[in-house]
């Protein structure tokens, strides 16, 4: 233990502190954790399936990088883009023709005046805090319906970088808005890692979508924690698609603190080569007359592993819950892998409430009839794991994000599907 | 057409079929039939390549090539075409797009351009319209929540649109009213010309009055033993296979 947490120590050394505004409290909070807490092991409950010891034992740096081209990184064409390279904001490569009724600010600018992330005993998020580079603060004004997509590119860019990167969202009260996030990494970057934070709060009566878009690269690192507060009468909708990425953790919290609420948690992961994936999901219901719907389906090939580790509260007078969760994987090899662990935590007596997991191969018998009409064993494969792929895909509304995630799926794993196919 | 010779097929280490023989040439119609347990649905998936059987013995020539040595799918794009006892549900996969890319995929393994999608809707209404496959169900997930006659259906459906060489029929007509076998029989014999060829496995005469064949074959214990005309079907219908059970054995 104490090996690591000397590595620890010794793996952020040529870093420095962050330079934004935080209050003191906060900080000297996270520097406590940072300093009295170690990486996490595999004893640890909550990383039992994903080994982070890696990360200890490489001697991280930060720069501006150099990207010149972020063109294969444009998820959404809207004008309201803003790029951020290892944490750093690139004016260049951004457009900032903001909607109306929309307040992008950089947190360099803006400082941070409080905080609804967990910093104790949460080492990554300590360092997110500490560390901070830079990130972006989104505004949706109350009232506003933002028909244009607000855009929030990070790239990683060279090698062992170390990017702490936040979000901050805030959509007012009956306020409907689009946010695409994405996640990439230049060709060539070595062991870079990205480390995010997002805290979002959905404000009463508000409408808000997050597609969300990971496609580094197979020498990745990416730990990411979101964490939601959803006020009354508010519906939050999550998509997130993994693509790419060495090792690439998404902690996703969700607190539902107003009645009436809907949420919807979506995300597909198809992996392969040695990628590690682990979702861990919080759905958190704290008062009644809500409904939650997490769907999360994965499709594994090669010596991939998959974590999903979905725990859904039902708190002692959230009556009236209708929470549903379902995890459903693929596997495609013999040496892929997925731990999935579902939970329901119910305290309240009047809910209806459902969880599940299956993990299989493909069908043989509906492999056999598609080659028995012609179709090769590949094409056969691909329309079925595209098939399977395309329910949770089909939950993104932004049709760009839909497309690009097609395009990601024939450049990485060449599936030449076309999403009207499967209507 | 197809030319199989001493035929000799396991599964799990058990000899199904024993040496069976056929030939069957363009512009015929073959029934086979036989009693349960005979290989009937053997023979069908043993020439569909289904990788379950093992073929010990024999030799099977399609259009002068080795069938055996083909894998499922270059038999198919050869234009050997298997309509299914039980269709598989696919659910998420639409039976008009599988089906382009079927199409497709047949048309690159002998160097043709890929199908328009204006041809290809209009070869979809035309052949649905053939079997009286609502054009809905065609576009939906293949066989997913149709009936048992809307899958037979739409198991002629998709070889009209493969137009394929040698259909096998198997036991297509199980399951189905008679409203439904007339339409299956009707599309089966619209698509017959003097280039393909047809074998039907059935269990019942029934089908045999709409889809006339020109030999009839029993299949008994993993051979052929008996060959007829159609009134062989009439006299099985009427009498069992247990009179052939006793030419045999004497």
């Amino acid at each position: 233990m104490s090996m690591i947490a000397e590595n620890k120590k010794e793996f952020i050394s040529r870093l420095s502190r962050t330079s934004i505004s935080i209050p003191e409290e906060l900080k000297s909070l996270a520097e406590a954790t940072l300093e009295n807490t170690d990486l996490p092991t595999t004893r640890n409950e909550h990383w039992k399936y994903t080994r982070v010891a890696k990360l200890s034992k490489i001697d991280f740096k930060n720069s501006a990088g150099n990207v010149q081209n972020i063109e294969d990184f444009i998820i959404d064409p809207t004008k309201a883009t803003f790029v951020f390279v290892n944490g750093h904001y690139a004016a260049d490569l951004s457009s900032t023709e903001i909607p109306e009724g929309v307040t992008v600010e950089l947190l360099s600018d803006s400082g941070m005046t409080s905080s609804i992330i967990k910093n104790e005993g949460e080492v990554f998020n300590a360092l997110n805090t500490t560390h901070l580079i830079d990130g972006a603060s989104i505004t949706i004004a109350d009232k506003a319906q933002v028909e244009t997509p607000i855009q929030v590119i990070h790239i990683l860019d060279g090698n062992e970088q170390l990017s702490n990167f936040k979000t901050v969202i805030n959509a007012g009260a009956f306020s409907k808005a689009n946010i695409v996030e994405g996640f990439f990494a230049t060709e060539g970057s070595e062991k870079s890692f990205a480390n995010v934070t997002a805290e979002i709060k959905v404000g009463a009566n508000a409408f808000l979508t997050i597609d969300k878009v990971q496609f580094e690269n197979e020498a990745s690192f990416h730990i990411s924690t979101e964490q939601i507060e959803q006020d009354k009468d508010s519906t939050f909708t999550i998509n997130t698609i993994t693509l790419n990425g060495g090792l690439v953790r998404n902690n996703l919290n969700v607190d539902v603190i107003g009645e009436n609420c809907t949420t919807h948690l979506n995300g597909a992961y198809i992996l392969k080569g040695k990628q590690h994936v682990d979702n861990h999901s919080i759905m958190d219901h704290k008062v009644p007359n809500c409904e939650s719907h997490e769907l999360y389906k994965g499709v594994m090939d090669e010596n991939s592993t998959a974590v999903f580790n979905g725990k859904v509260y039902v708190r002692k007078d959230a009556q009236k819950i209708n929470a549903f969760q379902s995890n459903r994987n693929v596997l495609l090899s013999d040496n892929a892998a997925v731990n999935s662990k579902p939970e329901l935590e119910i305290y309240a007596d009047d809910v209806k409430c459902s969880h599940g997991s299956t993990t299989g191969q493909l069908d043989d018998d509906a492999i056999f009839y598609l080659r028995a009409r012609g179709l090769s064993r590949r094409a056969a494969t691909q329309l079925l794991v595209s098939a399977f792929i395309t329910e949770v895909i089909d939950h993104i509304e932004n049709e760009n994000v839909r497309a690009f995630t097609f395009d990601l799926l024939k450049k990485r794993y060449g599936w030449d599907v076309t999403p009207e196919d499967f209507h | 057409m197809i030319k199989i010779d001493n035929l000799h097929a396991n599964i799990e280490g058990k000899e199904i079929l024993k040496g069976l023989s056929l030939e069957v040439k363009a512009g015929e119609i073959h029934a086979i039939m036989g009693p349960n347990g005979a290989g009937k649905s053997t023979l069908a998936s043993v020439l569909a390549g289904r990788e379950e059987y093992e073929v010990t013995e024999g030799s099977v020539q399609f259009d002068g090539e080795d069938l055996l040595e083909m894998d499922t799918e270059d038999r198919a794009r050869e234009g050997l075409f298997l309509a299914f006892q039980y269709p598989v549900e696919i659910p998420g996969v639409s039976n008009v797009n599988f089906l382009r890319t079927a199409i497709n995929e047949t048309r690159e393994h002998k160097k043709e351009d890929p199908i328009s999608a204006k041809d290809f809707m209009a070869m979809v209404r035309e052949k649905s319209a053939l079997v009286e496959l609502d054009s809905k169900l065609a576009s939906r997930s293949v066989n997913e929540g149709f009936s048992g006659g809307e899958k037979k259906r739409n198991e002629i459906f998709q070889m009209a649109m493969l137009n394929p060489k040698l259909a096998i029929l198997d036991e297509t007509d199980s399951g189905l009213d008679i409203d439904a076998l007339r339409i299956v029989a009707n599309g089966v014999n619209t698509l017959k010309s003097d280039k393909n060829a047809t074998i039907v496995i059935t269990h019942y005469q029934r089908l045999l009055d709409y889809i006339v064949p020109d030999f009839v074959h029993v299949l008994y214990d993993g051979k052929i033993v008996k060959t007829g005309t159609k009134e062989l079907a009439l006299q099985l219908e009427e009498k069992g296979y247990d009179w052939i059970k006793e030419e045999l054995a004497n």
